[in-house]
């Protein structure tokens, strides 16, 4: 239908080639076409965070990215994270301190933190709700994802 | 020889992590988005553009010769189509007329989301314009249009209640107050948007796979609404991203989904954008509200006369009978010897509103709270005294019928206040009001009444258990309740572990499948701990008794003297190990008995359906909660800061310690939105903020410090005593803001949302005016 372009980037560790529509967003290229759907689409508009990934070692919304932008790239989503077992202790500490609900939020705020780690790995309480203003969560009231992420950085202020 | 022995070890209270919790953390959760079937088509709706219009003429034609274009329709195509909602007011695709924004009039599938978007704007619609209706109290003027024909006085419903004498009450009264609120539309913003899956299979067997919150239900409307058998339909609910309440009636989308997969028998797959998501989803109810309360001078509370004007929107749902719920406050959260309710909901052409978390009870309780307030202060008595002095105690039957077996509502109030320093700190603040400097500080406190066992609405408010252990001791507990994240799975087999003495991980709960679950009325009412659980008990005790006599023929103990625990057989004085539980199950399936051990149960409360004057103890058990509040206002800005919680709550028993903190937080930090952050702007029918952008949900960095406290009342009906706790800790939020408000500026607002431009507005009623 639309102009399509090919792409390779390094996704999840594997080199990945791919054709896209160049008006396809990131967040629909990895969804529809890869069919990685632990990043979710919640509002399209980069204001929930649910589709956060990370490129390049920054940390993106991917509905707000054109797919063709991947080009050249390292892009790392959920599923990356997820067989990371440098992960793990993150993603252990959302389930032992009840983080996690109705989980829709939960893959975003896994890669919002993961990334806020990396740049600051003792974050303290308040720079750990800052680093998660962007992420909407319905259900939990942040405080317990606030308390797995402070788990991990070790903060006790 | 050395004997192993096993202690007793309980789950009950523990800090139990949420089962599906691994999987939802790690991406690998398939929410309805998520799931594609093979085949599958994509649904997109065409909605209304204007607010109130009969509608001349659609033409499709373009739209059906768009290459990749399935099926086109329109009520026309429908002719079967049957109406929808809680008045049957409300068909999915409107033919005669639009009545609201959000209105349906065609739907397409076609082969991608892009292509059915495409065919959308290919159709061409005719309207003709009618005369509007925005707020509900011109609804009731002579002459009003009206928006639904068969409503000749755009009355949608009527709720009417009392008990005692009002007129009575008023003429013992010292003090008589009367006051009107305000309370303004939210939306429940679940993360997750709206879908469905509808598919046909090649005998006319329909299978949906639906965010429903309420299966059972639901699968005997669809079956009305197409004219099938019940029997014919499926409902399987892949894990939903959000519910609170928002799922619990249909609407439009689905018939059309299942029309659209009838047109083109293919499957196919409807998905909401987030704006979509705001426009088109039930909101809050907005209500106007006035409340005359009357006093004697020794603060005992004499008559409470409500009368309530709900928007019903265009067409009925949930919201429409929020009242329900009201009228329990105002009859029954303090004892009060004379009540009389009266509630109107009114056809506009505004949104409709439909059922969420608290079910009319924040309206309600903002509106009492703040009487409370006002009440004490006019006859000079202590709030806090006064609210003892009118609380409700275990034992009492309140004026409409409600029977408080346990009631930790005096210990709520107490523990709140004690823990939050509530009267001194409101003794300083309201002090320091006149002060130098713009930023005041104020504590409010509030207290809520709800439906804790349940509540019989419908002929049955039961739920069913299958339960069965494999030759491994594996459990797998078939459960009617529905999982909408509010953690009922992990609840259950806790449970469930309680009775069989197995380990978490031996549990399975099946929860999504009606063909394979047994019914259940839905999760609503925060009913699943206390009915589903129940329920569960009831199967597991059932295969316990199996096991346990089984085991008592063998072991030559009585079966009163075994237990069950960690997967073993035991002696129950010392636990001494007899055999491993499997090993039992195992001799019980391959002997002569050749048994296995499967068990059902179904659990209904024992609790009355109310009668006509809304009358009965309509739920097995109660919950209480008292919330105490400390902000700061910005008097120059307008700007209120939600500083620290306390709350105190009655939940019967903290089953699961780690999922109940995480109800309350949650339900705090959505009370603060209600009071504070959100409001979906509505203006001549149109929403005006229908995003993230406009529409402010609370951030991590606005959330307060929270300070929870349960009260155990060990409630004789509930599951291991627990009461249902789901709603409660968004209901007091709003009303105990109020009163901080007020306790910092002196000035009382009675209208929500407190965000700047309101409280800005209220405290200088002059310069806002100036302004204008
Ligand atoms: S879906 Fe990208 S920020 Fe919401
Ligand atoms: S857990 Fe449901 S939105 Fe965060």
């Amino acid at each position: 239908m639309s102009l399509t372009r090919e792409i390779a980037f390094t996704l999840n560790g594997s080199l990945r080639n791919v054709t896209v529509p160049v008006t396809m967003t990131a967040l629909a290229m990895l969804r529809d076409v890869l069919r990685l759907t632990g990043t979710k689409y919640g509002c399209g508009e980069g204001e929930c965070g649910a589709c956060t990934i990370i490129v390049d070692g920054r940390s993106v919304n991917a509905c707000l990215m054109f797919a063709v932008d991947c080009d050249g790239r390292t892009v790392t989503t959920i599923e990356g994270v997820a067989a990371d077992e440098a992960s793990e202790p993150l993603r252990q500490a959302m389930v032992d301190n009840g983080a996690v609900q109705c989980g829709f939020c939960t893959p975003g705020m896994v890669m919002q933190s993961t990334w806020l780690l990396e740049q600051n790995p003792h974050a303290s309480r308040d720079e750990i709700k800052r680093g998660l203003e962007g992420n909407l969560c319905r259900c939990t009231g942040y405080k317990k994802l606030i308390d797995a992420v402070a788990a991990v950085s070790g903060t006790n202020q | 020889m050395t004997t192993k022995t096993i202690e007793k070890n309980s789950l009950i209270g523990r800090r139990i992590p949420k089962m599906d919790a691994p999987d939802k953390a790690s991406g690998k959760t398939r929410y309805i988005g998520d799931l594609n079937v093979s085949g599958q088509l994509y649904g997109k709706i065409l909605r209304s553009g204007r607010i109130h219009a009969r509608i001349v003429r659609i033409d499709t034609s373009k739209a059906k010769a768009l290459p990749g274009v399935h099926a086109v329709i329109t009520a026309a195509d429908v002719p079967d189509q049957r109406p929808i909602g809680v008045n049957k007011d409300h068909m999915p695709l409107k033919g005669d007329k639009v009545r609201s924004q959000r209105d349906e009039i065609a739907a397409v599938a076609a082969d991608s989301e892009e292509i059915a978007e495409e065919a959308l704007k290919l159709i061409e619609v005719e309207y003709e314009d009618l005369p509007t209706i925005f707020d509900p109290r011109d609804a009731l003027k002579p002459g009003a249009p009206l928006i639904n024909d068969f409503k000749k006085d755009n009355v949608a419903m009527v709720f009417d209640y009392s008990h005692g004498d009002v007129a009575q009450g008023e003429a013992e009264s010292d003090v008589v107050i009367e006051d009107s609120f305000e309370l303004h539309y939210v939306t429940h913003c679940c993360m997750g948007v709206s879908g469905v899956i509808a598919e046909f299979d090649a005998s006319g067997n329909l299978l949906l796979y639906s965010n429903t919150q309420v299966p059972f239900l639901h699968k005997r409307e669809f079956a009305e609404l197409l004219n099938i058998d019940p029997g014919r339909i499926r409902i399987i609910q892949p894990p939903i991203g959000g519910g609170f309440g928002s799922k619990l009636d249909i609407y439009p989308f689905e018939p059309i989904a299942i029309f659209l997969a009838r047109a083109t028998k293919r499957p196919v797959k409807l998905m909401f954008t987030r704006e979509e998501e705001f426009l088109a989803s039930p909101t809050r109810q907005p209500v106007i509200l006035t409340l005359r309360s009357g006093v004697r001078k020794d603060g005992s509370l004499t008559f409470r006369t409500v009368d309530t004007l709900h928007d019903n929107g265009a067409y009925t749902s949930w919201g429409a009978t929020t009242p329900f719920v009201m009228m329990q406050t105002f009859s029954s959260l303090y004892r009060v010897e004379h009540c009389l309710y009266k509630t109107t909901a009114v056809y506009t052409n505004n949104p409709y509103a439909g059922s969420f978390r608290g079910y009319g009870n924040l309206q309600a309780t903002f509106a009492i709270e703040q009487h409370m307030d006002k009440l004490a202060e006019a006859i000079g008595m202590d709030p806090l005294e006064f609210r003892l002095k009118n609380a409700q105690e275990a034992g009492e039957v309140t004026g409409q019928g409600m029977h408080f077996k346990t009631c930790g509502f005096k210990d709520c109030i107490t523990t709140a206040a004690e823990r939050s320093d509530y009267q001194a700190k409101r003794r300083a603040y309201k002090a320091a009001q006149g002060a130098p400097g713009s930023v005041k500080r104020g504590v409010g406190i509030a207290s809520m009444l709800h439906v804790g066992g349940g509540a019989k609405i419908y002929p049955s408010d039961g739920c069913g258990t299958i339960l069965k252990l494999d030759d491994f001791a594996h459990v797998t507990v078939m459960t009617g309740a529905s999982e909408i994240g509010q953690g009922s799975e992990t609840v259950l087999a806790q449970l469930v572990c309680e009775e069989l003495g197995v380990p978490l991980g031996s549990v399975t709960v099946v929860n999504n499948d009606t063909d394979i679950t047994p019914w259940d009325v839905g999760v609503h009412a925060s009913r699943t701990t206390f009915i589903a659980g129940n329920s569960a008990i009831g199967a597991a005790r059932k295969a316990r008794d199996k096991i346990l006599n089984a085991a008592a023929k063998v072991s030559n103990l009585a079966a009163g003297d075994l237990d069950l625990r960690d997967g073993f057989i035991v002696r129950a004085s010392d636990g001494q190990v007899i055999m491993p539980l499997a090993k039992m199950l195992r001799s019980l399936h391959f002997s002569d008995k050749a048994e296995l051990v499967m068990t059902t149960h179904y659990y209904e409360p024992p609790s009355v359906h109310q009668d006509k004057g809304f009358k009965g103890d309509v739920s097995a058990a109660y919950a209480w909660a008292t919330q105490v509040v400390e902000v700061e206002v910005d008097t120059d800005t307008g700007i209120v800061t939600l500083l620290k919680v306390w709350a105190a709550h009655d939940v019967g028993r903290v089953l699961n310690r780690l999922g109940i903190e995480g109800q309350i937080e949650g339900g705090i930090v959505m009370g603060q939105g209600y009071a504070i952050t959100e409001t979906l702007m509505i203006e001549n029918g149109v929403c005006k903020n229908p995003n993230f952008r406009d529409y402010k949900l609370v951030t991590a960095p606005e959330i307060p410090e929270m300070d929870i406290t349960f009260i155990e009342t060990m409630d004789g009906e509930g599951p291991q005593g627990a009461k249902g706790v789901g709603e409660a800790p968004a209901i007091c939020m709003a009303a105990a803001v109020a009163n901080a408000i007020e306790n910092a500026t002196g000035t009382r607002i009675y209208k929500l949302p407190f965000t700047p431009e309101n409280v800005y507005r209220a405290l200088h009623p002059a310069l806002a005016e100036a302004a204008e």
